[in-house]
């Protein structure tokens, strides 16, 4: 078996070639997954990169990348395969002037020829690399776990009329859950865990100097630390990093290089969603006006 | 990198993980046998001279639950501090070796003088701290804090003193407020000709603060590590293990903990909410509606070719909530009314009360209100529940609320009644719970403290109990998400 990572600086390094900083507990995560081929289960808040995550990991190992996006009432003819109903009665219909047996026919219609195959069996029977996303898994239903169980754990997918399609070669598998319900233990189990949060402010500034064009050293500090302090507030909804790099575009183009008080408040709907949110934020930076005010 | 783990190797390190592994269950942590399996597979993976790395790899394999990581990491900590140069897995900073026979030296000197005879006076240690943190040097307050420890915290070997003893009798000392408002006062002066703005202010501010919390963490884990060093993993382990925030006792909790607390209740109450809007929706399987099958068979010639069901409609139970919010269990009714609001939709209606030995309605408080932090933040300093003297007084209060809402409890009512029942010995006027459960649909009674504790002293829990359809403990949030989930 080939792994395909040297090492865990080596991930953090290829990731970083494609524009998505990792720290050592991402890459350390990602080698290991490899590794042990485990597929990694990635929790956190909305807007961290968790999706980004995999489709830079795709892109880095050159794989195709699968796309599962769970819902509710997802079912496994849209997650696992479904026989072409359809062309089977076609088949049938053909068959009928012919002289050939049913069992002939039914061998027939039950094979490959008539499966559409859906993202799950695509990744397993895929003969070149493949990155499988299965984004939002915590959406489905609890019941519905447990058709991920046998792909996620052995790689296979057990069809009753055509028999076991084991992988030729094993995906790399990321689930994404937004913790909106504790999933299964048998689906934690299969795993590897990840939480991604909210990055520090350093590698914030990082992102943001990477992802924005054209932004200078200083103003990506003063975002990474103005979203810092934001964040430290009681919110029903932290900023995240997407809602970051939105502001930090606005910025660019309102030509703003020296962010003021006024500025921040003028644009804080780009980082915060809710009403309460932005009155409470724009209370703190105007009481804190009046406490120096005051100081001085 | 297989070729990392020689075979001589693995043995010791298999008795090391399972060691490590008991530790964390008996914190508390859920490990799998097919997780314990993976744990062992990955650490042969990662070199093992790299303490992180075998950090996050056995909390990839071991921790699936975000809240589990604080509680992971110290068991962690405590467990790898010093057996590294055995097996090769520590690999610290290097002190470690040097600091273990300081031990003695410096307990020693901690009870004959306790600031002199060290290299540095307090004033210099003091620069220095002051010079690290505007620096925002990591080396340098790596080792402010190993000094301050030794010069502050005033340990002896033996001593069987928690660790938050030292670690408070050391950050009393290095006085970290007054630090902080001197390098804003020198952020300040230093500032081109306008001074600062506001926002730069807060945003200095938040600077040091940050670069503060950082030399707060190295001090407790040089405590820590000088704990485990003095008596032993085995005995460190069980002090200084941190409850699950689920599992953290309402009454005891510390102010971290409450801010953990805090932290857990919101995805809680989301979680709760989803899981019960979805019992609401599915569990559609009713018996036959035979009327309905009839009257539709109709259209077809009177061929039932469409039976229809009666689709069960779960009546929403309407909830009154009479809290005992006075000091001992006020964390309790806090937590228990923010939890049964933020799923207030699915109930018909809620309705809370508050008392301490006068009762007051505080319903308006949490109308129209988003942010339901803040209306317990106003239960607790603006109701009126103080009577005479700020004493509880469970008969008084019941007394109230019979005379003036009584009439408002009706055979749909679920009655949710929170507190220790700890009366002061005041008359119980158990009369009324029994009326009231006459009227409402349950009665049920919450009570915060341990099942053992139950009806001794003042608690008289059991006479109100008998007349309740059920009375709980509930402590931790664990219970009380369980509590609130049968409820709906």
């Amino acid at each position: 078996m080939d792994y395909r990572f040297e090492s865990v600086p080596a991930v953090r390094q290829g990731l970083a070639d494609t524009n998505y900083l990792a720290d050592d507990g991402i890459a350390g995560v990602v080698y290991l997954a490899d590794r042990l081929q485990k597929p990694i289960l990635v929790e956190g808040p909305a807007g961290t990169g968790k999706t980004q995550l995999a489709k830079s990991v795709a892109e880095m190992t050159g794989a195709r990348l699968i796309r599962l996006q769970c819902y509710e009432g997802l079912d496994e003819s849209k997650a696992l395969f479904e026989w072409n109903y359809k062309k089977q009665l076609l088949r049938i219909q053909a068959e009928r002037n012919s002289e050939g047996t049913w069992s002939d026919i039914e061998d027939d219609i039950f094979s490959d020829e008539f499966l559409l195959t859906r993202p799950l069996l695509e990744a397993i029977s895929a003969k070149d690399p493949v990155v499988l996303l299965i984004d939002e898994v915590d959406r489905v239903e609890i019941e519905t776990e447990a058709l991920l169980l046998e792909i996620l754990s052995d790689y296979q997918v057990s069809i009753p009329e055509l028999g076991t399609v084991v992988a030729t070669q094993i995906p790399l598998v990321f689930l994404t859950s937004n913790n909106t319900r504790e999933l299964s233990e048998a689906l934690k189990r299969r795993c590897l865990f990840l939480h991604i949060d909210y990055p520090d402010m350093e590698r914030e500034k990082e992102i943001v100097l990477t992802k924005v064009p054209g932004i200078t050293e200083s103003l990506a500090d003063q975002v990474a630390r103005i979203v810092r302090s934001i964040r430290q507030l009681d919110l029903k909804k932290a900023p995240s990093v997407s809602e970051t790099l939105d502001w930090a575009n606005t910025l660019m183009l309102l030509n703003i290089d020296q962010v003021t008080a006024q500025d921040a408040t003028d644009t804080l709907n780009i980082l915060l969603k809710y009403r309460s949110d932005i009155e409470k934020a724009a209370k703190e930076f105007s009481t804190n006006a009046a406490e120096f005010a005051g100081q001085s | 990198m297989t070729d990392t783990a020689e075979p001589d190797q693995i043995s010791p390190m298999l008795e090391l993980l399972s060691g490590f592994i008991r530790d964390l269950r008996e914190a508390g942590i859920p490990v799998s046998l097919s997780e314990n399996i993976d744990a062992m597979e990955a650490v042969r993976h990662i070199p093992l001279e790299d303490r992180d790395a075998l950090k996050y790899a056995l909390a990839a394999t071991m921790v699936k639950n975000d809240s589990h990581w604080r509680s992971f990491e110290t068991v962690f900590e405590v467990y790898f501090s010093l057996r590294g140069k055995e097996y090769l897995v520590g690999g610290d900073e290097g002190g470690e070796g040097s600091d273990t026979p300081d031990m003695e030296g410096m307990a020693q000197q901690g009870q004959g003088d306790g600031s002199g005879g060290s290299q540095m006076s307090p004033e210099e240690l003091a620069q220095m701290l002051y010079q690290a943190l505007m620096r925002g040097d990591d080396a340098m307050m790596s080792a402010i804090a190993r000094q301050s420890v030794r010069r502050f915290a005033g340990m002896e070997p033996g001593r069987p003193v928690g660790g938050t003893y030292y670690l408070y009798r050391t950050l009393r000392n290095l006085d970290l407020d007054s630090v902080l408002e001197k390098l804003m006062a020198q952020a300040k002066d230093k500032a081109p000709a306008p001074g600062l703005t506001p926002l730069e202010e807060r945003l200095e501010r938040d600077e040091y603060e940050s670069r503060i919390d950082r030399l707060k963490k190295e001090v407790e884990a040089e405590i820590r590590r000088r704990l485990v060093a003095d008596r032993g993993v085995e005995a460190m382990a069980k002090t200084l293990r941190k409850p699950l925030p689920e599992d953290v006792d309402f009454m005891h909790a510390s102010r971290e903990e409450m801010v953990n607390l805090k932290k857990a209740i919101y995805p809680l109450t989301r979680k709760l909410a989803v899981r019960l809007a979805r019992k609401r929706r599915h569990g559609r399987k009713g018996p036959l509606d035979f009327r309905s099958t009839v009257r539709h068979s109709l259209s077809y010639g009177g061929v039932p070719a469409e039976p229809k069901f009666k689709y069960p409609r779960p009546h929403k139970p309407e909830i009154f909530i009479i809290a005992d919010i006075s000091g001992s269990v006020a964390a309790f009714a806090r937590f228990t009314l923010h939890l049964v609001y933020a799923i207030s939709g699915q109930f018909s209606k809620v309705r809370a009360f508050v008392f301490i030995d006068g009762l007051d309605e505080v319903t308006s408080y949490f109308e129209g209100v988003e942010d339901i932090s803040q209306a317990v933040h106003r239960v607790n300093t603006e109701a009126d529940v103080v009577w005479v003297d700020g004493h509880s007084d469970y008969g008084h209060a019941l007394e109230v609320f019979w005379e003036r809402y009584g009439k408002e409890v009706s055979s749909k009512t679920t009655v949710m009644i929170l507190g220790d029942a700890r009366n002061n010995y005041h008359a119980s006027q158990a009369w009324i719970v029994q009326e009231i459960n006459k009227r409402a649909r349950n009665v049920f009674w919450l009570n915060p403290e341990p099942k053992s504790y139950w009806d001794t002293g003042d608690s008289i829990v059991g006479e109100y109990g008998a007349h309740c359809d059920g009375t709980f403990e509930v402590r931790n949030l664990r219970q009380l998400e369980a509590f609130v989930e049968n409820l709906a």
